[in-house]
């Protein structure tokens, strides 16, 4: 059961991951995206990761997704579709260089064998990274809101109109 | 139980599609994109690990991956906005005034 799960989840995620790179319109691409964090989330629940799972669908799928429309819609990207390249041997070594990495991540893989693993006990997830979150990485918790509010600064400034006079 | 390579493969191989995308695409927007799906990938390597070395800290380090990825998308993207309105394009060729 858990398999099935696990292989829907997974094609679908290599499926949209595709879409996103394939597709000419920056509007279907961000969609694409979409898809492809639901499936993460999904994954992540498999893993026992409920709490990631939700963050993910609230920050990726909700957040960075929504960002990324406003700012294809706000530029017209929406209208324009990318050219053809007119160069074709960027798009063979992507290829290329994407099957060694991909054959070299899968080689470094191989001792870590295809064992099956009994099965673990579920914990009680949330729980555990609150208490995680507040006492061992109360500090780098901590600094997450100050590089936030620097990004938020950071893009006030860089997307401001400039002022006259 | 799916064995823990399972995912690890399937994180190597959208981990390599974003990749392929950052250098295959010249719109800066999805090539925005194709990083943030390589930067998922890593978090479902690390929440592979935390799940199956039965260790919570994995998951820790995916919130704080998850807090940077945001503000890297907010500043990234305020980015595009400011050079599109220099140069009313979004291509990746054309932004070479770094390039000597």
């Amino acid at each position: 059961m858990e398999m099935v799960v696990f292989g829907i989840l997974a094609a679908v995620a290599v499926a949209a991951a595709v879409g996103v790179i394939a597709q000419r319109s920056a509007v279907r691409s961000a969609l694409f995206l979409l898809v492809n964090f639901c499936c993460l989330a999904g994954l992540y629940i498999l893993l026992n990761a409920q709490f990631v799972a939700v963050v993910q669908v609230i920050v990726y799928a909700g957040a960075v997704v929504v960002l990324f429309l406003f700012v294809v819609m706000l530029l017209g990207m929406e209208r324009a579709e990318e050219a053809p390249d007119p160069r074709r041997y960027q798009w063979i070594a992507a290829v290329l260089l994407g099957v060694l990495l991909l054959v070299g991540i899968v080689w470094a893989l191989i001792p870590a064998g295809r064992e099956t693993i009994q099965a673990l006990a579920p914990t009680d997830n949330v729980r555990e990274i609150g208490a995680a979150l507040l006492t061992q990485f109360a500090i780098p918790f901590e600094l997450a809101s100050v590089v936030l509010l620097v990004a938020i600064i950071g893009a006030v400034v860089l997307a401001k109109k400039r002022l006259e006079g | 139980m799916v064995p823990p390579s399972y995912y690890l493969i399937l994180s190597a191989i959208l981990f390599v599609l974003g990749a392929a995308g950052v250098l295959i695409r010249r719109n800066a927007l999805v090539v925005f994109m194709s990083v943030e799906m390589m930067l998922n990938a890593v978090n479902l390597t690390l929440i592979t690990y935390s799940r199956f070395l039965e260790n919570v800290d994995g998951q820790v380090f995916v919130l704080l991956v998850m807090a940077v990825a945001a503000a890297e998308v907010a500043v990234g993207l305020a980015i595009v906005v400011s050079l599109y309105r220099h140069k009313e394009t979004t291509d990746v060729d054309e932004m070479d005034v770094l390039k000597w």
